[in-house]
């Protein structure tokens, strides 16, 4: 079934009783060429890809919830493709990219809306980092802009600048930032598996990784045993527990990090803006809610809600932004399962098992590589080797030493970053 | 969140220093190799239930405790100093 202005408004005169599941519900098969253990926003793009780039068809997912219910349905949906260094700033922009045709390639509204992303500094140190950092995307390909405090002020007239003890320096503007509903991805690409013939399949823990040999055989599920000739982990928070299955022990600790909403109201916030001193960031819904969030809880935990000492972190950060945010009343907070690596950058690799193969790390950031993540993904499954914008992204990078990604330059380190 | 210092009693969790799994503990001797010291520094077990880690109560006594902490339930369930947890 199409999507269309002409189906939307034909619904619409009869009663809204033509739409039909966007997708099957299968039983699994006893074997399949591809099982893919998760049913996230990585999950489901990787099984995309795999039937749309490469053909292969014979694919499930494997979800033991519910398609879209971890954290693709949990974060603050903001895009961008503005890293510094090497390897992440290739995977963004190939990713970037991929999110400004995605309406189209998969005929589902997204509602990627380019906006632009901000950060704003406070000092004479932080807008140095950024020309540096902006000279590295425009590099890269991608766009960057540093903003002058007037032009700051242009664009976002609401946020403080009176602040005395945070003075707005300028900013970093990467306009072809944004926000897109994040359910809407998940479904958008469960949809397109689906019509190309990818079984998503609910309800159906993987319990248990098959290996004879050191060749991957299947997977145990809480469905029976289902075989497969590759399988690929995608869990993000699970990641430590899923690879345990295979008897690997990962670079992975699994962090709460928390967002909130509050009611809806009128456009206020032109960007999404990133705030400079302390960790905070804050967008606009198309519903009029302002999405915020802030840093991690900082410590290991799968409760999927967080702690009241960051909350208070992140409101205070609000109130110092915008004072005007007091105004508004909280709707939600909630939480989810970070998949932490020690650089703060993503794994997508073979394991030492032939045919099992990795992906996990991306951290607070992975929504934006949903994407990017799938379609390097498919190459690295369906061809065995690495695609050229993910290829940075090895697991033996923290035994070697060579070729970390540490963005904030804090250390290669669990508890930094 | 509270952790029972085992000298302060219950703190805020605001007071302390968050630095890890109580693995972190057990190093490796100098000369134990690549991959010993590797799984010492990156690869965690990462528990989703009972875990014990590492907290430093830098704004209070100062002690390195090891906090045994549920991560699915966050409940707290106990603390001892690091030198006694050390065997
Ligand atoms: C509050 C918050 C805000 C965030 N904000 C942003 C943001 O603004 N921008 C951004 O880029 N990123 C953001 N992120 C990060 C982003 O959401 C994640 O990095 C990304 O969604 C992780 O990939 P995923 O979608 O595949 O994960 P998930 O949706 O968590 O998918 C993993 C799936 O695996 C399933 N699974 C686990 N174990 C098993 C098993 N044994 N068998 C079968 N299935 C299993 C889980 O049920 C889950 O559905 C945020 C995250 C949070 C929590
Ligand atoms: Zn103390």
């Amino acid at each position: 079934m199409g999507y269309s202005g002409f189906k939307v408004i034909k619904e619409g005169l009869f009663g809204q009783k033509g739409w039909k599941p966007v997708w099957r519900n299968p039983d699994p098969k006893p074997e399949y060429d591809v099982i893919v253990i998760g049913g996230g926003g990585h999950g489901l793009s990787t099984a995309y890809y795999l039937a749309k780039e490469h053909g292969i068809t014979n694919v499930a997912v494997l979800e033991k919830g519910y398609l879209g219910g971890g954290n693709v349905g949990r974060n603050t949906t903001i895009v961008r493709a503005n890293y510094m260094l090497p390897g992440n700033s290739e995977f963004y922009s190939h990713s970037l990219k991929l999110w400004e045709g995605m309406e189209q390639d998969l005929n589902y509204n997204t509602m990627m809306s380019q906006r632009g992303v901000m950060m704003l500094c406070h000092s004479d140190g932080q807008r140095d980092y950024f020309a540096r950092r902006g000279n590295s995307m425009v590099n890269q390909g991608d766009d960057a802009e540093l903003l002058t405090p007037e032009q700051v002020r242009a664009e976002a007239p609401m946020i403080d600048f009176d602040n005395v003890r945070f003075p707005i320096y300028g900013g970093l503007m990467h306009r072809r930032g944004g926000t897109a509903r994040h359910d809407a991805v998940a479904w958008g690409y469960a949809r397109g598996a689906d019509q190309c013939g990818v079984d998503l399949i609910q309800n159906c823990e993987v319990t248990g990784i098959d290996i004879e040999g050191g060749v991957v055989r299947g997977v145990q599920t809480s469905r029976g045993a289902i075989r497969a000739k590759k399988v690929a982990i995608v869990v993000a928070g699970r990641s430590s527990q899923v690879a345990a299955m295979a008897g690997m022990r990962l670079p992975i600790e699994s962090h709460v990090l928390q967002a909130f909403v509050s009611e809806g109201l009128k456009p206020i916030l032109p960007s999404v803006i990133s705030f400079g001193m302390g960790h905070f960031y804050i967008s606009q819904s198309d519903k009029g809610g302002l999405v915020f969030g802030g840093d991690l809880d900082f410590y290991a935990s799968y409760a999927a809600r967080g702690n009241l000492p960051m909350k208070e972190h992140v409101m205070e950060a609000a109130m110092t932004l915008m004072p005007s945010i007091g105004k508004a009343r909280v709707l939600r907070s909630w939480g989810g399962i970070m998949d932490m690596s020690p650089d703060g950058s993503p794994i997508i690799d073979k394991t030492e098992t032939e045919g099992l193969f990795l992906n996990c790390g991306w951290c607070y950031g992975g929504f934006k590589a949903v994407p990017g993540s799938g379609y390097s993904y498919a190459h690295l499954i369906a061809k065995g080797e690495h695609h050229a914008p993910a290829a940075r992204f090895r697991l033996d990078r923290f035994r070697t030493g060579v070729g970390l990604m540490d963005e904030e330059g804090t250390g290669a380190q669990h508890n930094l970053h | 969140m509270r952790l029972p210092c085992p000298i302060c009693g219950d703190r805020d969790r605001r007071e302390f220093y968050y630095q890890g799994h109580a693995t972190m503990l057990n190093r490796p001797s100098a000369d134990a190799g690549t991959a010993t010291w590797d799984d010492y520094l990156h690869n965690r077990e990462n528990p989703a239930g009972e875990t014990r880690d590492l907290w430093h109560h830098e704004a209070g006594c100062g002690a390195w405790i090891v906090v045994t902490r549920n991560t699915v339930t966050h409940e707290v369930s106990g603390a001892v100093l690091a030198e006694k947890a050390k065997t």
